[in-house]
């Protein structure tokens, strides 16, 4: 009788499924889901990019370094899934080229699954563009990148309430190091699968009148586009006159 | 979904929007931040009274320093072009020796064995191989050199506090801060800086630093600036300081050229291009060591061979060119090159240089590279030197000193090696960022202005340049 040679502990982990991944390049080709991966710059976006797919896209230590849109794939449990690296940005708020890329990716792209990476010594300021993500998509999945540093900054973050209060699961990795990105992988595919549902975070903090219209509005949203996932942030954009998304609503492309 | 109720929806958004105010904005920004704080609060744990980040803001202290920064910003320059120019001389030469004194005669003959035409061995052989084989010799080495340096600095974290450095006279010219990164992108390649110019919001400013990444010195134009100044600067000087002198005159002209981009972004920002300086925030990323071997490795793939293919591709045609306009004769045996440089030769006088290196600018549009074979080999034409390989023929001599001695019996002096540097500072962009730049810009008018205010601000300047030293 064979028995499998078990080489290491994590090999026994249900979060450890290593023959079941191909890295697929950038051959990516009839896939089942796309992967949407947004962040801040600098936060190790292409890195994490490159540990997913075997790619080796040149990662820069500056901000800015990806302003196009970078497509590969893997495969993973009989599935295939296409992997878009966006450009980074500090919000999708403004009108600039890179953040246009990632906005309307998110937006018109429909990516069945978004990694938001997230640097861990800068988790608060991070967290202002992971919460408008949040708006716009409900299926997220918080990539906790440069853990090495933080530990060596002296950092430590409680990752289940923080899922908790993103509404979203949190996985820690060092890319660079390729530490947790099996775990990464696995929970992109639970998401893809439905096996996780997520209960994102709305942003909470505005002031009770604009609350009001935004409920309003977005309860309108709804009522044209039954099930529409991101009526919240719709409402937020055309509070705020942007005349693209007035536009797409027009067209129909938001649905 | 009805168009009617589309209407309603936005009509109804109209009508809210004007009843929260104008602070909807910040109201909503401050929402979010306000959220992040409690989340964080609630899950993020960092030691108390622990200073982060130590070592990091002692560096920082000291190369974004008001004394030190710009010091230290030359040094690392210094640095870097000088193991350039030492270590890329002896692959150059070796691979010159491969592929010129090797493989060259080795087609040559191979070409007569099998009875080709003269003119067809002439066109492919003399014509296209010799301009692919010396890009490959002249342009390989420096590049598998100062990228994969480019690159280290950039992974460690450098570029940023260079950006952070220029800022204040980026903004003193009226553009924006992050010109700062794409204008270092434009020292490997003026196309990559200007694709890189993406990361500046305002068209205004992103419009400034395409038209002016062409004042960073590329790739291209590194090994003629070390070349000419090794000839003719490096000579003026006893020959133990012969090297620094030659090394500070090209960092001088990187410099000017820095001036040149300063000065014309003001002018923009003052005449047609006026506008607000954004402001931007720039995050000091913490520096981090590069790991060598991957950062060589992409370097090598994602950079050096891109560039170098790209070269292959425009030098081909572009040796063709030079092949057929040596060797088809407008009238007797005068070839139509012998002729335009004889009608450009007046132009050329006035500015300090002479009708072979406007003909040969004019060949190079594609590749800047092939502008000093190109100009060797239209001067041994001109002047009916022996010592090349006949007409048309691109040939790299044997010695940097040979190169000088042609280079002299075509009448250079250092006025006309000076003008030479800086007339390669200062000319057209490339075909390759031409074509970019108009894929960026979407509009044929700024390509334009891109592509043409560089030549003119190169005549005026090799102009008055000429027209002083003759004064002496």
């Amino acid at each position: 009788m064979q028995t499998k040679v078990v080489k290491s502990a994590c090999e026994t982990c249900a979060h450890f499924n290593a023959e079941g991944l191909k890295k697929l390049g950038i051959h990516a080709e009839n896939f089942d889901f796309v992967v949407a991966l947004a962040g801040n710059p600098n936060t190790g976006k292409s890195t994490v990019f490159n540990a997913l797919t075997g790619l080796r896209q040149h990662t820069g230590n500056w901000p800015g370094k990806t302003v196009t849109r970078a497509e590969g794939g893997f495969q993973y449990n009989e599935q295939k899934y296409k992997l878009v690296d966006l450009p980074g940005t500090y919000s999708l708020l403004s009108t600039s080229t890179d953040e246009e890329v990632a906005r309307d990716f998110l937006l018109f792209g429909r990516p069945d699954v978004t990694v938001i990476v997230a640097d861990a010594n800068r988790l608060e300021r991070n967290l202002n563009l992971v919460l408008q993500i949040l708006e716009i998509t409900d299926k997220a999945v918080l990539c906790l990148n440069l853990m090495d540093e933080a530990k060596r900054n002296s950092i430590v973050i409680d990752q289940r309430v923080l899922a908790k209060d993103l509404g979203i699961p949190v996985v820690a990795t060092s890319a660079r190091y390729k530490e947790g990105i099996p775990e990464l992988i696995q929970t992109i595919s639970e998401v893809a699968n439905g096996t996780i549902v997520c209960k994102p975070h709305r942003i909470k903090n505005v002031s009770p009148n604009i609350e009001k219209a935004v409920k309003k509005l977005s309860k309108e949203i709804e009522k044209e586009f039954p099930g529409i996932a991101n009526s919240r942030w719709i409402a937020f954009r055309l509070l705020e006159g942007d005349s693209q998304i007035i536009e797409a609503l027009k067209t129909g492309e938001l649905v | 979904m009805s168009k009617k109720n589309i209407e309603h929806i936005i009509e109804l958004s109209n009508e809210l929007r004007w009843q929260i105010g104008d602070d909807f904005h910040d109201n909503l920004t401050e929402g979010i931040y306000a959220d992040a704080a409690n989340i964080v609060r609630d899950s993020v744990q960092t030691e108390k009274g622990k200073k982060r980040f130590r070592l990091d803001s002692k560096i920082d202290k000291i190369v974004t320093s008001k004394t030190f920064g710009f010091p230290i910003m030359f040094l690392i320059l210094g640095v870097v072009l000088w193991l350039t120019i030492i270590g890329a001389n002896y692959p150059s030469s070796m691979l010159a020796n491969l592929l010129l004194d090797t493989i060259h005669p080795a087609l040559k003959s191979g070409a007569s064995n099998i009875g080709m035409p003269w003119w067809l061995d002439g066109f492919l052989i003399d014509g296209v191989y010799l301009a692919v084989a010396w890009v490959i010799a002249v342009m390989l080495p420096p590049m598998a050199i100062f990228f994969p340096m480019f690159t280290l600095l950039e992974d460690f974290g450098y570029l940023p506090r260079v950006a952070f450095n220029l800022d204040n006279l980026f903004k003193k010219s009226g553009a924006h801060g992050k010109q700062a990164l794409t204008m270092s992108m434009g020292f490997g390649c003026n196309a990559a800086g200007i694709v890189a110019t993406r990361i500046i919001d305002s068209p205004r400013e992103r419009l400034i630093a395409i038209i002016t990444n062409n004042f960073s010195l590329c790739n291209g134009r590194w090994p003629t600036q070390i070349l000419i100044a090794t000839i003719f600067i490096g000579a003026v000087v006893p020959s133990s300081f012969s090297s620094v002198a030659a090394l500070l005159s090209v960092i001088g002209i990187a410099v000017l050229g820095m001036a040149f981009m300063f000065l014309t972004s003001w002018g923009l920002s003052k005449t047609v291009l006026k506008g607000e300086v954004s402001t931007f925030n720039l995050e000091l990323p913490p520096y981090r060591p590069p790991r060598f071997w991957r950062t060589l490795y992409t370097s090598l793939i994602d950079r050096t061979l891109i560039v170098l293919w790209r070269a292959i591709v425009f030098a081909a045609p572009a040796g063709a060119v030079i092949w057929l306009i040596c060797n088809i004769h407008v009238s007797g045996d005068v070839s139509i090159a012998a002729w335009l440089i004889d009608s450009f030769d007046g132009f050329g006088w006035l500015l300090g240089l002479n009708g072979v290196i406007l003909l040969a600018y004019i060949v190079a549009i594609p590749a800047n590279e092939i502008v000093i074979p190109t100009i060797l080999m239209l001067t041994v034409l001109a002047t009916g030197m022996s010592g090349g390989e006949g007409a048309g023929v691109m040939f790299e001599l044997d010695s940097i000193s040979a190169t000088g001695d042609v280079l002299r019996a075509g009448g250079w002096t250092l006025l006309t090696a000076i003008n030479l540097m800086l007339f390669s500072l200062l000319h057209n962009p490339c075909s390759t960022t031409i074509y970019t730049i108009y894929k960026e810009t979407k509009s044929a008018k700024w390509t334009a202005v891109a592509s043409i205010l560089p030549v003119i601000l190169g005549f005026i300047v090799t102009f008055l340049v000429a027209q002083i030293w003759r004064l002496f």
